[in-house]
């Protein structure tokens, strides 16, 4: 029995490595390819949490939130099945595929549930519902832990390297159009499944590789729009920020990363379009507590985009590539070509410059 | 006349073997405490008169002058100090409420020296502000909540570094002094405050780096006046003296500042306490409006409250009241003159205040609603860095900008005889601060705190000050018990995330 | 040239100058030692007019069209060259005292400690920055560049 804390209740900094792949027409293809691509990434893990988020993957339940829950007892399992009863109307409920192999030790029960919400009088839109719910189990129920929970799409991680938990979830078997990856280096001892990345939320996936110096004055300011960062991760708050702009302020991701990883002041000045120039200061004077300082690396994904943005001095690396209308954005090099031998185009993509994959239908 | 003196403050030393006699200290004291004897052709001091101004010992051009305490002791009394007693003999002399200078000396906790800084390592690299930006630019006004196509953003003051002049007025402080902070927060890049004295003819040209103050006694507040500013402050209180008016001694009246003030010469100039106009939030929220119309919304307009026990859901109000900042001024705030009683013993600390405010107008989702300054006894770079990190936009410093300029803090600013030139009207006196002298240390002062703080900041792994704000994960307490460590919202040393 | 400019808003009284004066044309320059000790104490050549509470302080101007020199019988006082400064000669000075009845500024004295001689302002022969104006605590007197 460890005595030490899970890292569920404090933040741990942690270096990785990230890879992500979509195509861009919305065909979907195998798990194998992130895997293979991940692994090769081998050394940006400590095999102490690894994951994959994946779109596209449960085209039978197209509307439903698909849930996917971590429990470490049969009691907590019990206890949010009441909770979802009484919130949802539950579709169809399993246990997650998994194999069995020996390099993953032990693991808690894995449960996946197809929900549509059971409003009744509250004064949210549905998927602030949503939201609630997830923070509650998150938060109230003891050992029960939400990892995914947006529609047509899923997050599968735990404690070892990334490869081996794609193989432990079978992610061979399922079809996805993006595919994302992380593999985890902690600086503690002590893995906890939830702890692991992607972190999500709704259709929302963050892997994350870096530090946020910033993280103090980013919580608090989500918490005035009512987010409450209960998980103690960076990513966390990443996820929030993308939520709140893109969906709540309704800002085009070009515009999010110049407010996360916001251009220069003196870059500003230099900049000859008076008009671009009076929106890049004033969007940095009403968001400044948004800024994401510290190094990072992030791939966002949600059903529509696949987004991968740097921090403003570019302090961890990012490789994007094209081929046809697949994107390839990974930490290294390497790891695209071992999944695409001869891509069109290479490139890193500059400080503070996303780089967005569109789905198009 | 029999009259029991008040034991004297210091003692002035003279080394004869080091003094020449050239009777510069003679000439210079302003409280005539040195004598020159032509019988013997020597300089004796009287040390009854000296205030420890230090000014002859700085001048003395053989450092033959040493300003000490007075050894004299009473029996040790846990309860009555030398102060008290002293106190209690000028009392029982003049029956007068005693006066001070400057801010509260007594020995309250300082929680900046109760607060650790972060730095990053391994796992997040730290910044070298030498070979990387480092941006220090701070906007102070009201913000919106989110941007669209059409956002015209309200008037800002733009600084080039988060520190402003606080409040000093024409009156208490000499012409010189104040064109001296004019000139330095013009190169800087940052504001100055004209204090409620007005704003005098030779200060107009400065007037996109002022920030003119409408305070209790409206002196010197007319259109022009309104319109030379880049910004117009409300005063409602101030750290060293909460719930009275501004104190200008008579002595202190000249013919410049009776005209800059519109008051008769050699007046006392008593501020009322309250303003006699606002006698609650609802007033205050039409004078700011009015002065906003007045104004034709060109400028951003605030307001200045001490720091007092309620001082959060007061901020609150005034936020909500439309002011675009609130400057918070805490118990070590300076003054020119102070009741001594009011000045030791009523407010709070800025840290607890600062803490306090932002907390509360987060909850309250305002907090983008105003920025805040912070006020009250900063005393360097790392008090500046640590107000940011506990919730401040921006810092205002009132004492430290005199030190530079000369001050030695003997709290004798209500007497007009200031030694250096700085608390005076006297024209001998206020020669002796030459603002282009003035204007250069000022201008030093800031520039060496902007590359301390970023200096700080690139070891934290920011770099740009906006991460900073309100970022209490760079901070730690120490020594603090659990209940301050709450208030302050930082946790203790030795605690990771 | 270089030439000394007042600035009579600044000057405290202090007369810091005068004595600065001295010592630096002293043999030690050591203050103490001109003033407590052995060393010759020679004439300031700076002296500070004072009235209320204006006062500054005031040196040979080395004027241009300098009435000292077109006086001067034995050509004792001339023009450096290099400098542009008006100096006195002590070797062919004989204490006529002309000089100091054509200044118009009245800033010449009469040494008569030894050789009767003219004494006044030479600019500090061989500083780079004259003496009173570098210890001068408030800058009331500068340096500067005109022609």
């Amino acid at each position: 029995m460890n005595t030490l804390i899970p890292d569920k209740d404090y933040r741990v900094a942690s270096a990785c490595g990230i890879v992500g792949i979509m195509s861009q027409k919305g065909k979907r293809f195998s798990g194998e390819s992130i895997i293979k691509s991940i692994a090769c990434m081998r050394e940006r893990a400590n095999g102490l949490g690894g994951g994959f988020a994946g779109y596209g993957i449960y085209p039978e339940f197209p509307e439903h939130y698909a849930f996917h829950l971590m429990y470490e007892s049969e009691k907590s399992k019990k206890i949010t099945e009441e909770y979802l009863h009484q919130n949802f109307i539950i579709e169809k409920d399993e246990a997650i595929p998994v194999q069995e192999i020996p390099e993953i030790k032990r693991n808690p029960l894995l449960w996946r549930y197809f929900l549509k919400p059971n409003i009744k009088n509250y004064d949210l839109s549905e998927e602030d519902f949503v939201v609630k719910c997830v923070m509650f189990i998150n938060t109230q129920i003891e050992d029960a832990f939400v990892s995914s929970s947006g529609k047509n799409m899923g997050i599968f991680k735990g404690v070892g390297y990334p490869e081996d938990i794609g193989r432990f979830f079978k992610l061979e078997d399922y079809s996805g159009y993006i595919w994302t990856a992380h593999g985890r280096f902690p600086t503690n001892t002590v893995g906890w499944w939830g702890g692991a990345h992607p972190f999500g939320l709704l259709d929302w996936s963050v892997v994350h590789n870096g530090e946020i110096s910033s993280y103090g004055i980013n919580k608090r300011y989500l918490e005035n729009f009512g987010y409450h960062c209960t998980l103690f991760t960076d990513t966390e708050v990443i996820t929030y920020l993308f939520d709140l702009l893109h969906r709540k302020h309704n800002l085009s991701f070009e515009v999010i990363a110049n407010i996360l990883a916001a251009p220069f002041w003196s870059d500003i000045e230099r900049e000859k379009n008076l008009e671009r120039k009076n929106f890049l200061e004033t969007l940095r004077i009403i968001y400044g507590s948004a800024l994401l300082n510290g190094p990072f690396a992030v791939i966002v994904a949600n059903r529509n985009t696949m987004i991968g943005l740097n921090d403003r001095i570019k302090l961890r690396p990012l490789v994007c590539a094209v081929k046809d209308d697949f994107l390839y954005i990974a930490s290294e090099e390497s790891a695209i070509r071992e999944i695409c031998k001869n891509p069109d185009k290479v490139w890193m993509p500059k400080a503070g410059e996303p780089t967005i994959g569109n789905l198009k239908e | 006349m029999v009259k029991k003196s008040t034991p004297k403050e210091f003692i002035i030393e003279r080394d004869n073997e080091k003094c020449i006699t050239c009777q510069a200290c003679v000439r210079m004291c302003s409280n005539d405490a040195h004598v020159y004897q032509p019988e013997t052709d020597t300089v004796i001091s009287y040390d009854e008169k000296c205030v420890g101004c230090h000014f002859c010992e700085t001048i003395c051009p053989t450092g033959a002058i040493t300003i000490r305490r007075n050894p004299s002791e009473f029996k040790p009394n846990a309860n009555w100090d030398a102060t008290a007693i002293r106190n209690i003999i000028k009392q029982a002399e003049t029956g007068g409420v005693l006066l001070t200078g400057m801010g509260c000396d007594k020995p309250y906790p300082i929680y900046w020296d109760h607060i650790l800084l972060n730095a990053s390592q391994v796992t997040n690299p730290s910044i070298d502000p030498l070979r990387e930006p480092m941006e220090l630019r701070t906007y102070i006004g009201r913000k919106p909540d989110k941007i669209n196509l059409k956002t015209k953003l309200t008037p800002q003051l733009k600084l080039e570094t988060p520190i402003l002049f606080s409040a000093m007025s024409y009156g208490s402080i000499s012409l010189n002094a104040c064109i001296s902070l004019a000139s330095a927060a013009e190169e800087i890049g940052t504001f100055y405050n004209t204090g409620e004295g007005g704003l005098p003819k030779d200060l107009y040209k400065f007037g996109k780096n002022t920030i003119v103050q409408v305070a209790s006694g409206r002196f010197g507040v007319h259109k022009e006046y309104l319109e030379a500013g880049a910004a117009i402050e409300i005063k409602i209180g101030q750290g060293a003296k909460p719930g009275i008016g501004g104190h200008l001694p008579g002595e202190k009246v000249t013919q410049e500042i009776s005209e800059t003030r519109m008051i008769p010469e050699g007046t006392d100039a008593l501020s009322p306490a309250p303003h006699h106009d606002i006698y609650s939030i609802e007033d205050l929220k039409q004078l700011i409006y009015a002065l906003k119309e007045a104004t034709r919304y060109k400028k951003p307009v605030g307001v200045k409250i001490a720091a007092v026990h309620n001082v959060a859901p007061i901020a609150s109000g005034v936020v909500r009241a439309g002011a675009d900042y609130v400057a918070i001024d805490g118990i070590r705030g300076g003054t020119g003159a102070a009741p001594l009683v009011i000045r030791d013993n009523v407010g709070i600390p800025i840290e607890l205040a600062i803490a306090v405010v932002d907390q509360r107008l987060r909850e309250e989702g305002i907090r983008n609603q105003a920025s805040i300054i912070a006020a009250g006894g900063i005393r360097c770079s790392a008090d500046i860095i640590k107000a940011i990190a506990l919730g401040a936009d921006a810092v205002y410093i009132g004492t430290s900008a005199l030190v530079a300029l000369g001050c030695s803090l003997c709290q004798k600013c209500y007497t007009g005889k200031c030694n250096w030139g700085i608390a005076t009207q006297d024209p001998y006196l206020t020669k002796r601060l030459n603002p282009e002298i003035g204007k250069r240390r000022l201008v030093n002062l800031l520039r060496a705190w902007s590359l301390e703080i970023k200096e700080m900041l690139g070891g934290m792994g920011i770099n740009a000050i906006e991460s900073l704000r309100g970022n209490r994960e760079q901070l730690r307490g120490i020594g603090l018990t659990d209940t301050e460590l709450k208030i302050l919202g930082i946790k203790p040393a030795g605690m990771a995330w | 040239m270089k030439k000394i400019i007042i600035r009579e808003e600044y000057c405290m009284g202090c007369r810091l100058c005068e004595i600065q004066c001295v010592v630096q044309h002293s043999k030690t320059k050591n203050i103490l030692k001109v003033y407590k000790g052995k060393d010759i104490k020679p004439l300031p050549k700076i002296r500070v007019e004072q009235e209320g509470y204006i006062s500054f302080a005031l040196q040979c101007r080395h004027c241009q069209d300098a009435p000292c020199i077109e006086a001067c019988i034995t050509g004792a006082m001339y023009r450096d060259k290099k400098t542009g400064a008006v100096l006195c000669n002590e070797e062919k000075c004989v204490g006529c005292w002309m000089c100091i009845m054509v200044c118009p500024f009245g800033v010449i004295q009469r040494n008569i400690e030894g050789k009767k001689v003219a004494s006044k302002c030479d600019l500090c022969t061989g500083e780079e920055i004259p003496a009173c104006v570098k210890n001068c605590p408030n800058e009331a007197i500068i340096l500067e560049d005109r022609k």
